[in-house]
Formats: C-alpha cells, structure tokens, sequence
C-alpha cells in the first residue's frame, strides 16, 4: 500500500477559545471508504472544514495527496480544492441553477470543453446516479434523496480523487439512504476514489464503510474496520455504536471549558 | 468570517468595516474577466433587479411628476409664472428627485432581494459548496450582482424621469391648459444637458454602486440564520437609504 | 437553454427601453437639440455691461438660436467685458459690420445675445470681433435715469 491520501496529525483546533479536536490523527487509505463518526457537535463536520482548508488548524498538520493544506496560498487551495468534490449536508445545490447546470457548474469554472462536451459528461454523470431526465428541473423540485444524487454527481464531475460527504444521509427515507449508499459505493469502486464520510447513522455505516473513526469529547476514541468496532470493549464506542444513553459520552451541555458559567452561543 | 473589528471600540468599527468593505469591493472587481459566461449572469441579473423594478420605477414616476407640477403650478400661479412649470419640474426630477427616489425604491424593491438571496445562499451552504468547488463566491455571486445593479439604476433613473415629465405633460397641459410649445421650449432651453441631465446621470450611476455593493456586502456576511437573513436585509435597506441621501448632497454640493 | 434565452431578450429589451429613455430626455427635455454642432466658429464681442448674461446662453440672429456664449470674461484693462460667441458653421455669412446686443426674451426672462446682421460683404470668420455692440439694459439704471431726467426737468 502507498501512503495514505490524507493524514491528520495530532490536528488542535479551538473556536472561540472551546476545544473543538484536541490532538486528532488519523490516516486515510487511498481508494477507501471511510467514515468518521461521533455524537453530534463534537467536530466531524470541522475535520472534513480543516480537509477542504476552509479552516486552518491551532496546531498539527493535515496534508492530502502529500501537500500540507495550511500552509496553502488561495490559489494553491483553489486547485487542491479541483482534486477534491464535496457533498454538503442537503446537498446545497444551487437553487437558482437547473439541475444540469447545477452539475456543469464546476466544467465550466474550470475547463474550456465545448458545451457539447460538457452536455455528455453530464448526462453521463446524471445516468450514473439514475437521475436521466431530471437535468431542466430546478432544485426545489426534487425530493430529498434526489437532491443528494444530483449533489453526487456534482461533487464527482471533475473525477476528483478525493470526495468528503457531510451527513450524506441525514433527513432521508430508509429506501433513498441505502440508494444514496449503495451509489457511493458504487461511484467509490468505479471511479478509484476515496470517500471520507461523516455520519452519526451507525447502521448506514456498518453496510457501507470499510474503515471507521470514532470521535468523542473532542478526542479520537477509536478505529477499526465496522466489525471490530461493533465488538469493541471499549465503553465510550459501546455506548455510541448501541445507542445507550449511560456510558462516558454525556448528553449534558458541558459549557464552555473555560468559563464553568458561560452562556451558551 | 465576521467583519473584523466587532471587539474593537465603537468609533473604530464603523471605520474597520468600511475598510473591509471596499476589500471586498476590491476583491470582487478582481473578478472581472469580460467572458461570455460572465455577461451572461450579468444580463441574468439586469432582468432580476433591473426589469422586475421596472412597473415600480414606472408608477412611481408618472405620479410624482404629476404632484410635480400641481404644487408646481400652485405656486407659481401666485406670480402669475406658472408657464415655468415645466423648468421647475424638469430641474427637480433631472438633478435630485429623478436619481435620488429611483435609487431609494431599488435599494428597496431590488437591494433587499440580493442581500435576502445571497444571505439564504449562504444558509444553506451554496456559498461553502461553491467555495469547496474552488470557485469564489464573491466573484461568482456578488459580482454579476453589482454590476447589473450599476447598469440598472441609470437606467431606471432616465425611465423614472420620462415617465415623470409624462405625468407632468399630461397634468400641466391636459389639466391646467399650459400650451404645449411653452411647456417644451422651457424644457429644450432651460435645461442643461451638461449639468442637469449628465450630472443626474453621474448621481445614479453612484447611488446604483453604492446599493448593490451594501446589498451584497451585507447579503455575505449575513449569519447564516434566517435571524442573520432578516437583519441584512434591513440594514441594507437603512444603510442604503442614509447614505443615498449622503451622497447625493456631497455630490450636488461638487456639481453646482 | 430555452429559460436562458428568456432572461436574454427580457433584460435585453429592458436595456434598450432604458436606453431609449435617456435618448428621448437628452433631446426632447434638455438643450442637447440646442446646442451647435461640431463644425463651429468663435468670434468675440466687447461690452460695457454684460447685466446677468450666462455661459451657454444663445446667440439669435431674428429669434433663431444661432450659437451660444461660451466664455464671459473681464478685460483687465479697459474693463470691458469680453464675451466669446460660438456660431453654427452653417451660419458664415454674417456680416462683418453686424452688430450684437444684450437682450432679455420677455420681461424676466434669460438674458440672450442678439446679432442684427449689417450689410457689409465679407463675413465674419474664426477669431474676428464684432464692433457695434449694445450693453444690456439694466433695469436699475433706468429707472434711475428716469427718476433723474424727471427731477432735472421738474426743477428748471
């Protein structure tokens, strides 16, 4: 195996003087599904923000493809960012585009192809997420899973190497979630991808993902491949892979680490 | 990504963030590329803020030169002047009601809805996404924005005026039987093309700037919050409307 | 495409009524129609009072705008005011011994130059001065030459 695409090293990040991820690596295969999970607000969503480097980390290093992304100019990032499709929580597609130009969008910010080209890629891309005849809809006419396709199809129009799904599953129906799944296994194999996904869906995850990272209280509790980490003893990924409400993690508001009395923001 | 400055004291913030803003302004202008694809959203956006303002700017128009040229006549009358209506009417509408009124109903009918849109694009992650596609937003979004805001405001500035003196030729001379010759040769004499027509020009052509940039400003760095939303669009509207009427006397005090 | 091409001809015709407008205000509602066209000639005239004559004022010969006044200045010398006239390259045949004077169109109206053409045979060209000049009329003075003359008579 080569070295992994995206490695995470002891990565600190605070927003407004609150631990956001203290002391986080990870490693990222190449080729691989992988998800990072955890209760809600505990710093997913940030990692994928410090991956895209839309956000610069307090101390440690991300670097994809063996590039540090910190140490970035706006340029370097804006064509780091071509390599890497995003697919954000309700997919945000363009609401003032149709479907077809929400998906050319990025062809046609970042390459000179005739607009019969462009055409073909994406109704290439449309077919691949079973969504032919949809591309003169606009975007409130979609239902939700829907919607999360054609944002797939979005995030992988410029074969990037690297896609990050934020939440790719939440608010939808059981039969969209295991479609919305199964394409981006499906997409992931076909197109020699890495897929970096993060979800609280523990069942989505234990059929989709080949490896898993646990987040908990701003820390990285555990790894392991969906299978290990079922059986897992530890109590903390116990408790969130079962869905317990006693364990470790508290559903309590913790307040601001710094101030016991803080008001909450 | 808030305007710097908000812990600083409060004679700096407003400084600081005016000082932000013309970066922005800046940073969007960087984007000019005079494309195919960029004229496109540019007319896109003319047909959003400048045609759909058009039916306002029209009405309006028509019945402010009509109340023109009542209180006009009414006060000429009594020096027996009131064949001098039109140079009142035309002077007022060419140099301030013209340029100032269209630009406070389009920071109202057309800044409101692109800081409202630009604020929800970014509620629901447009803005993120677009950024994540490596594609600036403030060049992509803000930009077309803006310029077809420049381009419209003179635009609909010249529609106000002719539908205004329509309304002022209809009710001095259809009402009060001014005789038409008089009514135009006033006009075609008294009126400056230099200083009243281009001068006006000038003014609407900043007033439009200066209420798309506020609009756009605002719009991104709304909160991403239907709360955040709401409060850019009011600022926008109250912003725009101070310092429309700012301007326009820093500018009439340079023009006269 | 088809939505795009909507948007296209909508803003395109709001573009062109816009424009439009502007060009029915510039040459139906302003002195733009007034003013002369590029081919033009300047010719001064020297006057004792100039009264409250303005820059772009016009020149008439029996009512018909002419040209106008550009530039109104003071001789420094003789304090004569100096008026410079711009006349219509399509008006060259006035004659040198034209005379101009200061007029009033209607009893307050705008101040106007009026050209009462003489019959000489060479016309005036670029740069030439006309000779025969009227100040205007200043209504102060007038009466006050009345009020004068009156009490002279009343008094002999």
């Amino acid at each position: 195996m080569r070295d992994p695409i995206i490695r995470i090293s002891n990565l600190v990040f605070h927003r407004d003087s609150q631990v956001v991820l203290d002391d986080v690596s990870m490693d990222i295969k190449r080729g691989s599904i992988v998800a990072i999970m955890g209760p809600s607000g505990v710093g997913k969503t940030t990692i994928l923000r410090l991956i895209s480097g839309q956000l610069a980390p307090l101390s440690g290093s991300v670097e994809v493809n063996g590039h540090l992304v910190s140490a970035m100019t706006r340029r370097e990032l804006y064509n780091c960012r071509k390599e890497i499709g995003v697919l954000l929580q309700n997919g945000a597609l363009f609401t003032d585009l149709t479907v077809f130009e929400n998906i050319a969008t990025p062809l046609r910010e970042h390459t000179d192809l005739e607009e019969k080209e462009i055409r073909q890629r994406v109704m290439e891309k449309l077919e691949s997420v079973g969504l032919s005849g949809t591309e003169d809809l606009m975007p409130h006419s979609l239902s939700g899973g829907m919607a999360r396709r054609v944002a797939l199809a979005r995030a992988v129009i410029m074969n990037p190497k690297i896609v990050l799904f934020d939440e790719p599953m939440t608010g939808l129906d059981p039969i969209a979630m295991s479609t919305v799944g199964r394409l981006i296994r499906e997409t992931n194999d076909r197109l020699g991808l890495t897929s970096v996904i993060v979800t609280h869906n523990v069942a989505q995850m234990k059929k989709l993902v080949d490896y898993c990272f646990i987040l908990a209280s701003s820390k990285l509790v555990a790894e392991g491949s969906p299978q290990t980490l079922i059986h897992s003893s530890d109590p903390a990924v116990d408790q969130f892979m079962n869905g317990r409400v006693e364990g470790p993690i508290s559903y309590k508001y913790q307040g601001n680490p710094d101030s016991a009395s803080g008001t909450p923001s | 990504m808030n305007a710097p400055g908000s812990r600083k004291s409060r004679l700096m913030a407003p400084i600081a963030e005016t000082g932000h803003c013309g970066l922005f302004l800046i940073r969007m202008l960087a984007g000019l590329r005079f494309e195919h694809q960029q004229l496109i959203s540019v007319l896109q956006q003319i047909y959003l803020v400048g045609a759909r303002s058009l039916v306002i700017i029209m009405i309006c128009g028509f019945f402010v030169g009509m109340v023109l040229a009542l209180q006009a006549i009414n006060a000429l009358q009594q020096f027996g002047a009131s064949d001098q209506v039109s140079l009142l009417v035309g002077k007022t509408l060419f140099r301030e009601l013209g340029p100032v009124l269209t630009a406070l109903l389009f920071a109202g009918r057309a800044g409101t809805s692109i800081a409202a849109e630009i604020g929800l694009m970014k509620a629901t992650s447009q803005i993120d996404a677009m950024q994540l596609m490596a594609i600036d937003p403030i060049q992509r979004i803000a930009l077309p924005r803006f310029l077809a805001g420049l381009v419209s405001v003179p635009l609909l500035a010249a529609m106000f005026n002719a539908f205004a003196i329509l309304g002022a030729v209809i009710f001095s001379i259809g009402v009060m039987g001014i005789d038409p010759g008089i009514f135009w040769s006033k006009l075609q004499t008294g009126i400056y093309f230099g200083k009243d027509f281009v001068g006006g020009i000038w003014k609407s052509v900043v007033f439009g700037g200066l209420v798309s940039l506020i609009a756009v400003y605002f719009g991104y760095y709304a909160k991403p919050t239907s709360e955040g939303v709401g409060t850019a669009t009011t600022r926008t509207v109250v912003l725009s409307s101070v310092l429309i009427l700012i301007f326009d006397f820093i500018m009439t005090s340079f023009l006269i | 495409m088809r939505a795009n091409y909507q948007v296209e001809v909508t803003s395109g015709v709001f573009l062109l009524l816009g424009i439009a407008a502007m060009l029915w205000l510039a040459t139906e509602a302003t002195d733009y129609g007034m003013q002369v066209g590029d081919d033009t000639y300047r010719v001064t005239a020297r006057f004792s009072n100039v009264a409250d004559l303005k820059d772009g004022a016009p020149v008439k010969i029996g009512g018909v705008t002419v040209g106008l006044v550009e530039r109104i200045s003071l001789d420094p010398v003789t304090f004569d005011a100096i008026v410079e006239l711009q006349i219509d390259g399509r008006y060259a045949d006035i004659p040198t011994d034209t005379s101009a004077s200061i007029l009033t169109s209607g009893i307050l109206g705008d101040r106007y130059v009026g050209l009462e053409p003489g019959g000489a045979l060479e016309a005036l060209a670029d740069g030439d001065q006309i000779l025969i000049t009227q100040s205007a009329v200043v209504l102060e003075s007038l009466v006050s030459k009345y009020l004068f003359n009156t009490g002279k008579e009343e008094g002999e």
